[in-house]
């Protein structure tokens, strides 16, 4: 290759190459990074910061060592006609080698200490959110506001089985994402429903395991708007991966406009029970609240794994009476993994989904399930 | 008197007082373990190749990320250190035995039994194990399938046998070196397995208490892990992590005794600085004990306590460099020769050095919020247990196999199954630390479309490290059936220790006369 | 160890030796491990029943206590707080109530167990009276109002300004004859 088509070449490759190893713009584009995320919380640039001088020090230091041992391999060898020495002993440079790494450690402790003091100040927030971890799903509430959402996956079952192609938010996209203000300290406060799950977002540098019984709490402030998706990383049972994080961050008129709007939900919501829905209106939102809620163990047709999970196709609670089918939604079945959807679900959805199984897979009940009837059930018991 | 072992074949094995045929079998039943272990890894890298569920399902995929870490861990590395113990210790220290042997054989013949049970739970209702080799309450409590008291009794029992098993190490250099052979001449094999035998006497029980109580959680009603009945399951992980960080240094303290073995025979020179190893081998050993919480930076813990945590961890690296630092030294202005054993305790020295580097990153708790439960901590371990303690384990099997059975291995296909496992290796994790930086969390059955490509890197890597293994199979199963017969008591050149004194191969009794140390 | 009677002693000292290493374990290690706790102050619980003494109320700061409720698995009852926040001063004595209703058809007995952020704050959230020092039964479709009377120690650090009293509630139905009738 000629000299000026090497000096191309490499020049071409050298930002390409260097990108790789730049902090990637956010986590939604890894592909072939190798390094993680700036983030756009000071918390993370900390964080950041403080894994890029790890990097650099243990660099540096393994460039010596290692380069000094191919040295050795190269100029000790027994080949080049060689005699070993026989020194095993120096007093001056065991002590040099014991101190000086144990200096290094002590300049590092300085930032790294300010940097964990930012990760646990908490301190005066302008928000507080409570996020619990279910079995395999978020629960966002926002404190103080009656606000109280469910944050599901919404990728298929078909997608992850091959059955249909993967779309390009694959196994990262959820039913409602978190929505919070830029500009304004958001501070989570994290617990676990069932067994520990923890919730990370990497541009935030939030990670804090999600706790049955007890609580722990982070803080993220950021004045850049957008998605940030994360992950559940504390292994948590068989949808462990399939319990993504998705925070939206909006801009504060934004956000004041999305949070009025969700109150207000709550009060349309409110007028739409007492509706009669058709059997069509029932069976569509059934499959979509089926597909999101409830495959994942009953499985896609109803079928369950089985001994593990119950088949839902002629299954004696299905095809039993309605007010059987509605209590096992509302209630749960204590011990076992079918949790209670009180909390979780809205009375149109539970409604709809078991209207959706009672009539679906070749069972045939041809009954009709009211949200009304649902939200008469929860307030007679 | 001197006399060759029973020629009944039951007899020989399952009745053997002999610290070879007992070293023997652990080494064999080791190699079983992990081909088994590396099975259940390449059905998880199969499925990882790329996005999607295409072989197994996620419920199975748990249950092979668990017993992966269950069979290695408790059923690979340790078991093989041991057999390297048993074959060695006595030799090198010019004892005729262990001291115990009886209780050598009941220690070796309770592990087949209890991994039985363990790989036993795959095929029954509910499925195995499920719930990482961490185990964590509540998900193994409350949450657990009934197959979880199989595994605790599974536990139990191989607890049962690291405990005896290092009675009788420590038992054995106590009070069974020939005279001469005072603590500070022992070879450092024989040194880092003290010190390990008496990690493993002191956590081992921490470990059987935690999996006691979790049995009392799920069957009778107790409330340890469990915060409805004023428990708390953040309890189970300081229990856990008080024995799980001490045994990571289990893992690899023989690991650098071997290594320490190795490098000056093939540097031709002494070990350089032999007392500073054995003081920093017993100072990480002391470090380990007050460290457990590094692995639980994101649990909430008050920041005075983190801070601390983080402190003592990183206090770590100081001994820990002077032993590397130590190593290289030794190759300096030696005359080397890189047969296999070389080249896999020099890769030893690289590759968990760079491990120890992922290990500094990690200690640094803010940081660690990043890293924490991601495939970065799976890489960190990754480089340090298999291209550490694996590759030191196979080092000494090429170095030593010789003696054991007066044949020599094929230098050329050594060689050629370090390149095949070298290459593969960083090939299948080096990725895994681009894939935890960039939000791959571990113990993922699926993963987004972003993550894809690192994986596949990394699965293909996984298939080819698997095939090494097989040639590593081959290769010893070569030498013992057909290798070239070698009778030279040296073996190699600039060997130093009793054991080179000996016979090759070495008869069923040794030093039934204890020899003399200057 | 040819002579038996030195080898009889040694068995007799070592099983002596083993006796008062559980006497050490059983009654030593307990208080000196609450000890620990207390001089590092590493924790989260919140202590047991205060009995109040005088105690000066510090007009001059305020502290703002949040309340959360969080239902447990599948335990299906309503359970929140009246009010999510309040205003106090350190030193004064405060109640609030949490409204809980079983919703099902079945008698069930429910325990509350509570937790205080930050961390630096659960030594000094003083509870005089709690409905999570008892497990709570309500028979079917039955609802209570739970009081919690607590007071914030005037001593609590200058940098907390918000405390958060969590409680998570249990089903614990199936447990009732092996209770924990008081949260440690």
């Amino acid at each position: 290759m000629s000299k000026r088509a090497r000096a191309l070449f490499l020049g071409l490759l050298s930002p390409a190459i260097l990108s790789l190893f730049a902090g990637g713009a956010s986590a939604e584009d890894a592909g072939w990074n190798l390094n993680m995320p700036r983030g756009v919380t000071e918390v993370s640039q900390a964080a950041y910061d403080i894994h890029m001088i790890m990097i650099w020090v243990c660099t540096v230091i393994g460039v010596l060592v290692f380069g000094f041992m191919f040295y050795i391999m190269f100029a000790h060898r027994k080949s080049r006609g060689v005699t070993a020495a026989n020194f095993h002993e120096n007093l001056t440079v065991e002590i040099l080698w014991t101190i000086v790494p144990a200096l290094i450690l002590i300049v590092m402790a300085v930032p790294a200490t300010t940097a964990l003091l930012k990760v646990y100040d908490t301190e005066n927030p302008d928000i507080d959110i409570k996020v619990t971890g279910y079995q395999w799903k978020w629960q966002y509430e926002y404190i103080g506001e009656g606000v109280k959402f469910m944050s599901e996956l919404r990728t298929s079952q078909d997608e992850q089985y091959g059955r249909a192609p993967k779309g390009e938010h694959y196994l990262r996209e959820v039913t409602q994402p978190l929505v919070i203000p830029a500009n304004k300290k958001v501070r989570f406060l994290i617990t676990g429903n069932d067994v520990i799950h923890s919730w990370w977002v990497p541009d935030f540098a939030v990670k804090r395991d999600a706790i049955p019984g007890l609580f722990t709490a982070a803080w993220a402030k950021t004045d850049q708007p957008g998605v940030y998706v994360g992950a559940c990383t504390e292994l948590c049972g068989k949808d462990h991966s399939r319990m993504p994080v998705v925070v939206e961050v909006k801009e504060e008129a934004e956000y004041d406009a999305w949070l009025a709007g969700k109150k207000e939900e709550a009060v349309i919501y409110q007028s739409t029970i007492g509706k009669e829905w058709t059997n069509d209106e029932l069976m569509a939102k059934g499959e979509a609240v089926y597909a999101v809620s409830c495959a994942g163990c009953h499985q896609s047709a109803g079928q369950g794994i089985p001994g593990v999970f119950p088949a839902l196709v002629g299954s004696s609670i299905v095809t039993g009476p309605v007010e059987g089918h509605i209590g096992i939604l509302i209630n749960g079945v204590a011990g076992s993994a079918m949790q209670s959807f009180a909390d979780q679900l809205s009375e149109v959805d539970i409604a709809a989904v078991i209207h959706y199984k009672r009539n679906s897979w070749g069972n045939d009940m041809g009954d009709m399930v009211q949200p009304v009837d649902v939200l008469n059930y929860k307030q007679n018991q | 008197m001197a006399h060759g072992p029973s020629e009944n074949f039951f007899s020989r094995w399952l009745f053997s007082t002999n610290h070879k045929d007992i070293g023997t079998l652990y080494l064999w039943f080791s190699f079983a373990m992990f081909l088994l272990g590396g099975a259940f890894a390449m059905v998880i890298r199969a499925e990882l190749f790329q996005p999607g569920m295409q072989l197994i399902k996620p419920e199975f995929f748990n249950q092979m990320t668990t017993m992966h870490g269950l069979v290695m861990v408790f059923g690979a590395i340790m078991p093989a250190f041991v057999g390297l113990a048993n074959w060695m210790i006595p030799m090198m220290i010019g004892a005729p035995d262990m001291a115990l042997p009886r209780m050598n054989n009941l220690s070796f013949w309770i592990l087949p039994f209890a991994f039985a049970i363990l790989v036993s739970t795959l095929f029954m209702e509910g499925g195995g194990p499920n719930f990482g080799w961490t185990f964590y309450a509540p998900l193994s409590t409350t949450y657990a399938p009934d197959t979880v008291n199989y595994f605790i009794f599974g536990v139990h029992i191989m607890g049962a046998s690291s405990i005896m098993g290092s009675i009788n190490i420590i038992a054995t250099v106590m009070n069974m070196r020939a005279p001469g052979m005072t603590y500070m001449k022992m070879p450092l094999f024989v040194w880092t397995w003290v010190i390990t035998a008496f990690l493993l006497v002191a956590v081992m029980p921490v470990l059987a208490g935690a999996v006691t109580m979790m049995l009392m959680d799920i069957n009778f009603g107790t409330s340890f892990f469990d915060a409805a009945g004023g428990g708390d399951p953040v309890l189970f992980q300081h229990v856990f992590w008080f024995f799980g960080h001490p045994e990571v240094y289990i893992i690899i303290l023989p690991a650098f005794g071997v290594v320490s073995q190795i490098i000056p025979t093939f540097s031709r020179k002494p070990l350089f600085g032999y007392s500073s190893m054995v003081y920093a081998t017993a100072s990480i050993a002391f470090l380990s004990f007050i460290v457990w919480a590094h692995h639980m930076f994101t649990v909430g813990m008050p920041i005075a306590g983190e801070l601390y945590f983080m402190y003592a961890t990183m206090l770590i690296a100081v001994p820990t460099g002077v032993k590397v630092f130590n190593w290289v030294t030794t190759m300096y202005k030696g005359a080397l020769t890189f047969e296999t054993p070389m080249l896999f305790s020099i890769a030893f020295v690289i590759l968990f050095t760079f491990g120890g580097f992922t290990g500094m990153m990690l200690s640094i708790a803010a940081a660690d919020t990043q890293y924490h439960d991601t495939y970065f901590v799976v890489a960190h371990f990754h480089y340090v247990m298999v291209a550490g303690a694996v590759f030191s384990g196979t080092a000494a099997v090429y170095y030593w196999l010789p003696k054991w059975c007066g044949r020599m291995y094929d230098e050329t296909m050594g060689k050629l199954q370090f390149w095949i496992a070298f290459i593969a290796f960083n090939i299948t994790f080096m990725p895994q630390h681009f894939l935890g930086l960039a939000g791959m969390p571990r113990r993922y059955s699926d993963y987004g479309l972003q993550f894809a490509d690192w994986n596949m890197v990394s699965s293909i890597g996984a298939f080819m490290y698997g095939g090494a293994q097989l040639l590593f199979l081959y290769n010893v199963i070569r030498t013992i059936g057909w290798g070239k017969p070698i009778d030279d008591p040296q073996v190699w050149e600039g060997a130093e220790g009793l054991e080179w004194t000996l016979p090759t191969p070495a008869p069923f009794h040794t030093f039934s006369t204890p020899p003399i140390v200057k | 160890m040819n002579n038996p009677i030195t080898h009889r002693r040694v068995v007799i000292k070592s099983l002596f030796g083993v006796v008062v290493m559980f006497m050490f374990a059983i009654f030593v290690l307990p208080p000196l491990y609450d000890l620990f706790c207390e001089i590092t102050g590493i924790g989260g619980k919140t202590g047991d029943v205060y009995t109040a003494t005088e105690i000066t109320v510090d007009t001059s700061r305020e502290v703002e206590v949040q309340f959360i409720a969080t239902n447990n698995a599948t335990m299906p009852w309503d359970f929140y707080p009246v009010e999510h926040k309040v205003m106090v001063h350190p030193g004064e004595s405060k109640e609030i109530v949490f409204y809980a209703r079983n919703r099902t058809g079945g008698d069930m007995v429910g325990q509350a167990i509570p937790n205080v952020l930050p961390n630096n704050a659960a030594d000094y959230f003083l509870k005089t009276e709690c409905f999570c020092f008892n497990n709570q039964p309500l028979a079917a479709g039955e609802e209570a109002d739970l009081a919690v009377v607590f007071i914030i120690d005037p001593d609590l650090p200058a940098s907390v300004n918000t405390v958060t009293l969590s409680y998570t509630i249990f089903d614990i139905t199936d447990r009732v004859p092996m209770q924990v009738s008081q949260v440690q």
